[in-house]
């Protein structure tokens, strides 16, 4: 293809985003469009799958029946968000084991959230409340995102979704109305995750390399700061509902913006456990890397199995 | 070793519907392909009946030929009961 006849492949591309019409996997795409959605879609199909680690530590320890089938749920439920974002990403021309290859590897990230350990079973009400919060800010808007497939598994993940919000927020609700420790659990808990699940909608809009390209492609709809603000904005109500206390000292309310605000976020740790130096990162990678590398000889014995079968029927056939 | 091939999920959400294409799943034959699609895709009652294809055998039309397939039904609007103009008198047509 020459240069020219890209050029005006460009032209009607970008006019189909602008005129909100979805791209689907089989249509002509800039290859940037596809490089970014790879990163992106499997970026989030990463912290899906990472993110069952740190809740899958209290599985065993939930304090009641009610409890644990409600957190093995919600548990499952990011295995299938997992499941759909890598389908989504796979129709961009990527197969599974590369995605997983950069996972392993380092090469691809996953929300920084997760590298941060779960202390206390307060902490699974903290996720839930907190950092699915977060996610669902982060979500809504991408059900309207370019990318049909990407657009349709987000539909999905987020209806499912805001069982785990209700579900961690429960947690902390009942906590903060228990006995004095079961609530100083709970503001314990808070306390630790309330900056890094304000960190985890990104950095700021001028640190943010990719938000302006993203944004034309509607593969971001909001911009990372609007979306901390939009979460800092509903979550406070919340704490002040149960009596918890959000951990900063320069929290204010705006009469005449409308909006609370809040201290500058200590960025250094956010760039330091995205680079691999959180207190859980290594103890994260290695769970996925040995589950991976573990599972191997179960793939290979049910592809031995699948083919066994399918020679037993041609046999038959014959 | 070869991978688990890739299998399209469809799943009737009750009696009276269509199947319809909800996504896609790895799966190593077609009987753990159909109990992989019941544990993600039908775990809040979405379903009734599930089909698993593998993807391989699907054959998509090219959306570059979009023109030449799907553009001359665009000029033939007498299968449209609205290119009949009637009068308004006559009733139940």
């Amino acid at each position: 293809m020459s240069e020219k006849e890209i050029k005006s492949l460009e032209e009607i591309f970008e006019a189909k985003i602008a005129r909100d019409e979805k791209i689907e996997p089989k249509d002509w795409m800039p290859e940037k469009y596809r490089q970014t959605h790879i990163r992106q879609i499997s970026q989030h199909a990463h912290s899906e799958i990472v993110g069952m680690l740190p809740e899958g530590n209290w599985i065993t320890r939930a304090p009641s029946l009610k409890r644990k089938v409600a957190l093995l749920a919600k548990i499952q439920d990011e295995a299938g968000h997992g499941l759909y974002l890598y389908s989504a990403c796979e129709t961009l021309g990527v197969s599974r084991d590369e995605l997983y290859e950069q996972l392993h590897s380092g090469k691809a990230k996953y929300s920084s959230i997760f590298n941060y350990p779960t202390l206390t079973w307060a902490d699974m009400g903290a996720i839930g409340w907190l950092v699915d919060g977060a996610a669902i800010i982060n979500q809504v808007p991408l059900c309207a995102t370019s990318y049909g497939p990407y657009a349709r598994a987000m539909v999905r993940v987020c209806k499912e979704e805001s069982f785990h919000q209700r579900q961690g927020f429960q947690i902390m609700m009942t906590l903060a109305e228990g006995t004095p420790e079961q609530k100083e659990m709970a503001q314990d808990a808070l306390n630790r995750w309330w900056f890094p699940a304000l960190m985890m909608l990104g950095p700021t809009d001028d640190a943010s390399v990719h938000t302006e390209q993203s944004m034309k492609w509607k593969l971001k709809r909001k911009t990372n700061d609007e979306l901390r603000q939009q979460f800092v904005d509903q979550t406070v109500p919340q704490a002040e509902m149960i009596g918890l206390t959000i951990p900063d000292p320069n929290l204010k309310w705006n009469p005449e913006t409308k909006h609370y605000e809040f201290s500058e976020l200590d960025w250094e740790e956010f760039w330091q456990v995205v680079k691999g130096h959180g207190p859980c990162n290594k103890m994260r990678l290695d769970a996925r890397r040995n589950a991976w590398n573990n599972g191997e000889w179960v793939r290979n014995a049910a592809m031995a199995y699948a083919e066994k079968q399918e020679n037993k029927e041609v046999k038959q056939a014959i | 070793m070869k991978n688990w091939p890739l299998w399209e999920v469809f799943i009737r959400s009750k009696n009276g519907l269509e199947h319809r294409h909800c996504g896609s799943l790895h799966a190593s034959d077609a009987t753990m392909a159909l109990e992989n699609a019941r544990d993600v895709y039908t775990r809040r009652m979405e379903g009734v009946s599930i089909w698993v294809v593998p993807s391989s055998q699907i054959t998509a039309s090219n959306p570059e030929l979009n023109g030449e397939t799907f553009e001359p039904a665009m000029d033939k609007a007498y299968r449209h009961p609205t290119f009949y103009e009637l009068p308004d008198e006559l009733k139940h047509m």
